[in-house]
């Protein structure tokens, strides 16, 4: 489904505060995979992201979804390939706007958008009905601006909007960090859900380390723009989040640091 | 007399609808300042008013007149997305070159269109009353524009332009291309300024190469009225509330003028009216630490008296 062949990124590349941030990324994810991502500070994890959503091209090497070379492709090109939510709840939505008008710039991924009214009466009803399976209420607020929603509901709205019109890929990026606990665990409810249902591939970037483990198939560890650490299958099954740290500390040569990690969650 | 007078100010109040309902698509919907405005008002009025001395139908003309702003604005978003040069400085430069451009047009610095057929005079020949043709005329045009903006807003596309001024990062990873639309926009916003401008010199008889200016702040004060008066987040009610300010606008303008202010200080009237209502929030906040720390210092002398 993902393959990342030789990814070099470099910013500022020939400047005084050149930074090379990602060193050769060599990663191949199957159909299905859901893939979280730890890592430390500036390790590159949401650079990675970056570059398989199309925010960046990188200086070297090729991004392939779906069998297809999308390297030099724009975040709109590869939009009906790739879904995306922020970690920040205001960034995944149109504020000023409805939930159901949202929805209607949703449903249309990678779709030519014309001249005739976004909303109507057919797509409403569906847009209930994908609402209430979020079970917040959303269903019975479709006209309300979505600046009036919590961050929790807001990034339920964002995660749903990501999913629709069938992407391949699901980027996550730390996409329950502003959350509280308790809000943050019903959206990965939520997120569980619909990667099932749409059979989707993810990639999930996360400082929780407890939460890379007990989510998906598959995690990576990242240090200086390479990844450290692959983890899947057996080996995985029975990692505990000190064998985690043991392990970075060993390939790294260093302890994991960084000012947001959460151990234990 | 009085009559009169309110009839002409509520007259240049739908004119000017036209251009500040342009400045609400770029600043309010595009999340753009864009200061094209300043030129394509002008250029509207250069081009209408060279085609209707040249004998074209007067509303072919106008036409050809929002062509001309719809690819100034064209011209802004292009050097904008495409270049990569900030919005504001995109405008001024277009702006600037629109100068020239537009005495290039005329081929002197006026216009006047005494005996030409315009719009006006063109439908008062179909039997309107000499009295009312204007008012008639340009309520009739200023609805047909604020339905036809209404219901794009709410097409498709206009829910996309919508949503690249509100949420870029979420509308592009949707699959639209944001510089298209940021194009689009600016355009579609020009245009309708041109319509503004070729309007206004077939109704005050002229057009000049100065007309352009401070007509941004013209249109952002009619804005910002509107959105006193008429508080919404809906689109229709928005657009109404653009066009009852615009009119407002006129009236205050009027009475500054009946009150004894010189015509020569209307525009820092408006300006100075401008920068307290988008200040206002600024401004409270001062108040407020203003009260707060105020409110400490007594606090504080009442705890020196209690030692």
């Amino acid at each position: 489904m993902l393959k990342l062949n030789k990814l070099h990124k470099i910013f500022d590349y020939g400047k005084i505060n050149e930074n090379y941030v990602l060193k050769n990324i060599n990663l191949h994810v199957p159909k299905g995979d859901f893939v979280t991502i730890i890592g430390s500070n500036g390790a590159g994890k949401s650079t990675l992201l970056n570059l398989v959503a199309g925010t960046f091209f990188p200086e070297m090497g090729t991004v392939e979804i779906d069998g297809q070379d999308v390297t030099g492709w724009p975040v709109h090109k590869r939009a009906p390939l790739v879904g995306r939510v922020f970690q920040d709840p205001l960034l995944g939505t149109a504020t000023e706007m409805t939930i159901e008008e949202n929805l209607s710039l949703a449903i249309k991924r990678g779709q030519p958008r014309r001249l005739r009214l976004g909303l109507n009466k057919k797509n409403r009803a569906e847009f209930r009905h994908l609402l209430a399976l979020l079970d917040l209420g959303l269903e019975d607020r479709l006209d309300c601006a979505v600046k009036l929603l919590s961050g929790g509901q807001r990034q339920a709205l964002t995660l749903l909007m990501a999913t629709m019109g069938n992407p391949e890929i699901l980027l996550l990026d730390e996409y329950t960090a502003a959350l509280d606990p308790k809000t943050a665990l019903q959206i990965i409810e939520i997120t569980q859900r619909i990667v099932t249902e749409e059979d989707l591939t993810v990639l999930m970037v996360t400082h929780d380390l407890k939460q890379a483990l007990a989510m998906g198939n598959r995690t990576i560890m990242m240090d200086q723009g390479e990844i450290i650490l692959d983890l899947k299958g057996k080996e995985r099954a029975h990692i505990t989040v000190a064998d985690l740290l043991a392990k970075f500390a060993e390939r790294s040569g260093r302890e994991l640091s960084d000012d947001r990690i959460l151990l234990h969650g | 007399m009085w009559l009169n007078i309110l009839q002409g100010t509520i007259e240049q109040g739908l004119v000017f609808s036209l251009l500040a309902m342009g400045v609400y698509l770029t600043f309010r919907i595009l999340d753009f300042s864009d200061l094209t405005v300043e030129g394509s008002f002008p250029l509207g009025a250069s081009v209408a008013a060279v085609l209707i001395i040249n004998g074209m139908n007067p509303f072919l003309a106008t036409f050809f007149a929002f062509i001309a702003g719809a690819l100034a604005g064209m011209i802004t978003g292009l050097i904008n997305t495409k270049l990569k040069i900030a919005g504001l400085l995109a405008g001024i430069l277009t702006m600037t070159s629109l100068y020239s451009i537009n005495l290039r047009i005329m081929g002197r610095s006026n216009i006047p269109l005494l005996r030409e057929t315009t719009i006006l005079t063109a439908i008062e020949n179909w039997g309107l009353s000499e009295r009312f043709v204007a008012l008639v005329v340009f309520a009739v045009i200023v609805l047909l524009v604020k339905l036809m903006l209404d219901y794009f807003l709410y097409t498709e596309i206009g829910m996309s332009v919508r949503a690249a001024g509100d949420s870029p990062l979420m509308i592009e990873s949707l699959g639209v291309n944001t510089d298209r639309i940021k194009i689009f926009g600016l355009a579609m916003a020009n245009g309708l300024v041109a319509l503004s401008g070729a309007l206004t010199c077939q109704y005050q008889g002229f057009a000049d190469v100065g007309m352009g200016i401070g007509m941004i702040v013209i249109g952002l004060a009619s804005v910002i009225i509107g959105e006193v008066v008429i508080r919404t987040s809906k689109i229709r009610f928005a657009t109404l509330g653009v066009i009852v300010g615009s009119i407002i606008y006129r009236l205050a303008i009027a009475l500054a003028l009946q009150l004894g202010f010189a015509a020569t200080d209307l525009k820092i009237v408006t300006a100075v009216l401008v920068i307290l209502a988008l200040g206002a929030p600024s401004l409270r906040s001062f108040m407020i630490q203003d009260e707060f720390a105020a409110r400490l210092m007594e606090r504080g002398a009442s705890d020196a008296q209690a030692k």
